[in-house]
Order: structure tokens, then sequence, then C-alpha cells
């Protein structure tokens, strides 16, 4: 990935909030920048912020106004800023998630796979051979943004919106993957089913991925995803391996 | 334990508090009571720590009564409300003694009324809150039949006080603070903006609510797209038909669609409490003077604490005053059903 980046751009978002953004649209670049740099604004542990939290392409910093101010906070974001990026983009965790492509559990796989220029077996290997970053959770609680898929993969929303998608429902639209978790309609294509759920508000741990985690679908048979769906042991058959 | 009990409940009953926050990154935002400075306002009248958690009654209330007598608070949106057939007052801390019916009517001014009990609603937080979060999947509307734990009122001795507030049911001017995106609208847009007034459409729950006006749409400079990014209640969203939305506790944490400005935290209460039809109209301020309002919770809790004051009884609106012992002292009135 070459894209050129500009400066990034401090702005305020609230009156508690100082906004770093790194780019006005979507690259993986642009996505490693904002990942890195909130890393890195954890890390320094500035005096009065109580949140750090990234989205596709910048950072937003949430500070206590009875602490510290919106002059003092930027002023260290400068400082980091203009410190060292030595850091490393590598991920620090990768999820394997049995995903199922048959045409019952993929009712528009053939569909995208067309846009894309593809055959649906294509598709398919080319989906589940693929590391995929999270690259911002949102739009529903713990819903990963996940890319970017190859440029083919630039397809775009359906006009007319799916009402309601199963949960774990694996969606595909702009070079980048969902697994659903939300009640709202959607423009994004249903291309694959999984029975991962990102999201359990009464465990200790109710959010499944970290921006930055790597994920590699599996492809698995209907026959294993029937069985996958009905072992409550694990979450969908996920693994998750610790990297570094 | 003691029990609330909901023998009525109009539509939109949700326990509340101040919400969870730090979440963001994870796609769930903070939530908790649409109008928190009407929280704030009970955990001041009732002395309680900024955790309390509430029942929020969007538009309607509802009939209920408690195991234990406890003293009680009604703030936010005016509703009518009745002990056992006498007016209970807005904004007073007031008791309400084990098996009376507490009726809470239709609202008269604002949308979220709240009922506070002085040991608060306990049931199990999740991520350290008791707020309902419709669309996380965190609670649920709560219905007749329902019976909630509570806290046991602490100081059932306690001088009923008052608070006095100010009215923010009428809408009327909110200030806008600039957000990453106001740069995406010329300068032309953003003034008409500002000479725009707007109405409270009756679209509109605890995620946000829809502003009608008339006039021309409010788009970005040439139809530019945006990458989608963070968002904080009181951001006013443009969506592509040009429809402004101003998002409250339970928006959602990304979005693609422009951000003209965001409503500052001290006049979100305004929005959330305008009713379908209420005129608003919006003031830009510049960023230093947004952050001079800028405050905490528990810093806003302190404060209106120290505007609480004792309640102050015309002897006139005494229909027993001479059931009252005037030489020796002064009584409460309902001592006999205290412990």
């Amino acid at each position: 990935m070459t894209d050129t980046l500009q400066d990034p751009e401090i702005c305020p978002l609230g009156v508690d909030g100082v906004l770093v953004r790194f780019a006005q649209s979507l690259s993986d670049n642009a996505n490693a920048r904002a990942l890195h740099f909130r890393d890195q604004a954890e890390a320094a542990a500035i005096a009065g912020v109580i949140e750090v939290a990234s989205s596709l392409v910048s950072v937003r910093i949430g500070f206590d106004p009875s602490v510290t101010d919106r002059k003092t906070i930027t002023a260290a974001v400068h400082r980091l800023l203009s410190g060292p990026t030595s850091g490393d983009a590598m991920p620090q965790r990768l999820w394997h998630i049995p995903a199922c492509f048959s045409a019952d559990h993929a009712p528009q796989l053939a569909d995208a796979a067309e846009l894309a220029g593809c055959t649906v077996e294509d598709a398919i290997a080319q989906i589940s051979s693929q590391q995929v970053r999270v690259m911002a959770i949102g739009f529903a609680p713990g819903q990963p943004y996940l890319g970017l898929l190859p440029d083919h993969w630039n397809i775009p929303r359906q006009s007319a919106l799916t009402e309601k998608l199963p949960r774990g429902a694996l969606i595909c639209a702009v070079r980048q993957l969902i697994v659903w978790a939300a009640e709202a309609p959607t423009g994004w294509r249903h291309i694959g089913q999984t029975a991962f759920r990102v999201y359990l508000p009464d465990t200790d741990r109710p959010f499944a991925f970290q921006p930055g985690d790597a994920v590699q679908f599996a492809a698995v048979s209907a026959t294993d995803f029937a069985a996958i769906q009905n072992d409550p042991t694990t979450n969908g058959g996920a693994r998750c391996e610790v990297l570094r | 334990m003691p029990v609330l009990t909901l023998h009525k409940a109009g539509p939109g009953l949700t326990v509340q508090d101040l919400g969870r926050s730090g979440w963001k990154a994870q796609g769930l935002s903070t939530g908790g009571g649409a109008d928190p400075l009407a929280v704030l306002e009970a955990a001041a009248l009732l002395g309680t720590g900024t955790d309390l958690a509430v029942i929020e009654m969007m538009a309607l209330g509802g009939t209920f009564s408690v195991s234990e007598g406890t003293y009680i608070a009604l703030t936010g949106a005016v509703m009518q409300a009745e002990i056992d057939g006498t007016a209970v007052p807005h904004n007073t801390t007031q008791y309400l003694p084990a098996g009376a019916k507490l009726t809470i009517g239709a609202v008269s001014k604002g949308v979220y009324g709240y009922l506070a009990l002085a040991g608060g609603i306990t049931t199990a937080p999740i991520m350290d809150s008791r707020a309902t979060h419709l669309t996380a999947g965190i609670g649920k509307l709560l219905a007749a039949g329902d019976r909630l734990p509570i806290g046991a009122d602490p100081d059932r001795a306690r001088i009923p006080v008052n608070l006095p507030i100010d009215d923010r049911f009428a809408g009327g001017v909110l200030r806008v603070m600039p957000g990453p995106q106001t740069g995406s609208f010329s300068g032309q847009m953003l003034a008409a903006f500002s000479e725009t007034t707007f109405r409270r459409n009756p679209r509109g729950n605890r995620q946000g609510i829809r502003l009608d006006y008339d006039g021309k749409g409010f788009g970005t400079q040439g139809g530019l797209t945006l990458v989608s990014d963070l968002i904080v209640p009181g951001d006013i969203q443009m969506t592509g038909d040009g429809v402004p939305y101003v998002l409250l506790a339970e928006c959602q944490t990304i979005g693609g669609y422009p951000r003209i400005g965001s409503v500052i935290p001290a006049d979100l209460s305004k929005v959330a409490q305008a009713a379908p039809g209420t005129t608003l109209r919006f003031q830009f301020l510049s960023v230093a003077e947004a952050d001079a309002t800028a405050t905490t919770q528990a810093a806003q809790l302190r404060q209106l604490k120290d505007r609480c004051a004792p309640v102050l009884r015309d002897p006139h609106d005494i229909a027993d005053l001479l059931g009252y012992q005037l030489i020796s002292g002064v009584t409460r009135g309902d001592d006999l059903e205290r412990p």
C-alpha cells in the first residue's frame, strides 16, 4: 500500500475530547497509523485522559476537564506525533473463525463474486485465505469492520436493504467484511455465515475483538457448521492465537 | 431486600443511571438517562452519589408501590403525580409509605421524567452500570408486573428538600461547538444553519431526534463522501437528504454522515426534553467558549446539592394544621408510619 498520507489533523470532538485524524479516506496505511497512535496514546498514560478510542482513520482522546484541558492534551498529542513511530504494526492476536459458504448460508455469495469478477469457488478461497484486520469496531457493540480485501472486492452496497440478517452473518462491501451483530437493515451482501458472537454482554469479557486483531476465516462444510452451531462449549468454534 | 412493584407501566420505562463510559472503541455508546441532568438532580435531592439508578419514563409514567417506605424524588419532565390521591411536587423529596400507590400520569412539560428512590434501583450491574441500553441488548423495557430490587432508604428521618431548576423544557437556543466535519460545510451553509428555526419532529428516541425546518437542505460541499468516524452525543448529523438529527445518549459510536457541529453537554438536556413541535435554534460557539462550559458530573452534583433547600410549607397548604404540635416542635406528620 503506497498511499500518501497527509499530516494528522487535530480537531475538537466534544468539550472533553480531541480527535486526531490521519486521513480523509480509508486505507490500510491510515488505519495502521490510527491503531498505532491509539497504542502510543494509551502507553503514554497522559494525566487526566479517561478514554482512548480508535476508529477507522482516527483516534479520540477523551479527558476529564476537571484535571486537564484541551491545550495540555493537544501538546501531549504533538509530542507523541513527533516522536519515533517505530511501533510494531503486527497484530497481537489472530482469530481463526469457522465460516460456512454453502448456498443456504450464503445467499448473496454468487452475486458478490460476480461483482468482484471471480467464481464462487475463487471467492471462497480468497475470503478464507487472507488474514484481515479489525480496522474498527462499531455500528453495533463489538461488531468489527475487517479489511482490507484486494481492490477487486471494492463492490458497492446494494441499494435495496436487507431487513434482517442472522447474528454472525459474514457480509461484504467496499473491500471490507463484517461479522454482523446488529438488529438493523443493511446494504452489505450476505456471503457466508459464522456462529461467532462478537458481543457477550453478560460475561466478564463482553467484547471478543480489539481493534488491530487479525482474523482468518476457515471454510467449513454445512455438516461441520451444524455441529459447531450445536456445540455450546465454544464461541462458534473460534480460536484466538496470541502472537506477541 | 425492599422491592419496587410496577402495577401499570407506560410504553417507555427503563432503568437508567449515568451510563457506562469507556467502551466507545468497542462500539458501545455510554447511554444512560436521556436527560443526565435530571438523574443528577435526583441524586442531589436524595443525597446519593453519581451512581444512582432511577426509572426513566418517556412521555408517560405508571403506577408504583414499594415494600418498604422510602423517600423519592420526581425530576426531569413534569408529569402529574399522586400518592394515594395527594399531589406529589416536582423536584422535591417526598416520603412514599410502604404499600401506598404512587401514580404518575402523562407528561405536561418535556419528554423524559424520572422516578428516583433514595436507595436506588439495585438490579445487577452490567459493565459497571445499571443503565438499560436497548440497542445494545442490555436490559429491557419495563412492564406491568415487574418487581425491581431497591436499596433501603438510608435516612428516613431526613428533612424534605426542594431543588429549584431552570426551565429546560421549552426548547430555545442550543449552543453548538465545531467538530471534525464542520469545515466540510460552507460558511454560507453554516450561517444559514444558525439562522434557521427548527422544530422537533415526532420521530425521535433515546438515540436522537429529527428536526424539521423550512427551506433548502444542509449538505456538505460537493457531496463529499466521508469515511466513518467517531460520534459523541450532541453531534448534529446531516443525513443524505440534508435532514438534521441531534444525537443523544444511546447513539451509535461511529457514523458516515457529516456532522455540522455538536450541541454542548450543558444544553443537551434541552434537546432531550424538547417535545415534538418545540422550536430550536443553534448558536455556534468558538472551541474556547465551548470548553469553558466543560464540567464533570461529580462537580455538577456538588453544585446541585448546594442548591437544595429545606421545603418551606405554607400553613395554608397544610390541611391538618391543628394536628401539628405547633408549640413543642415540628413533626413531619407521618411519624406513625416510620419504624
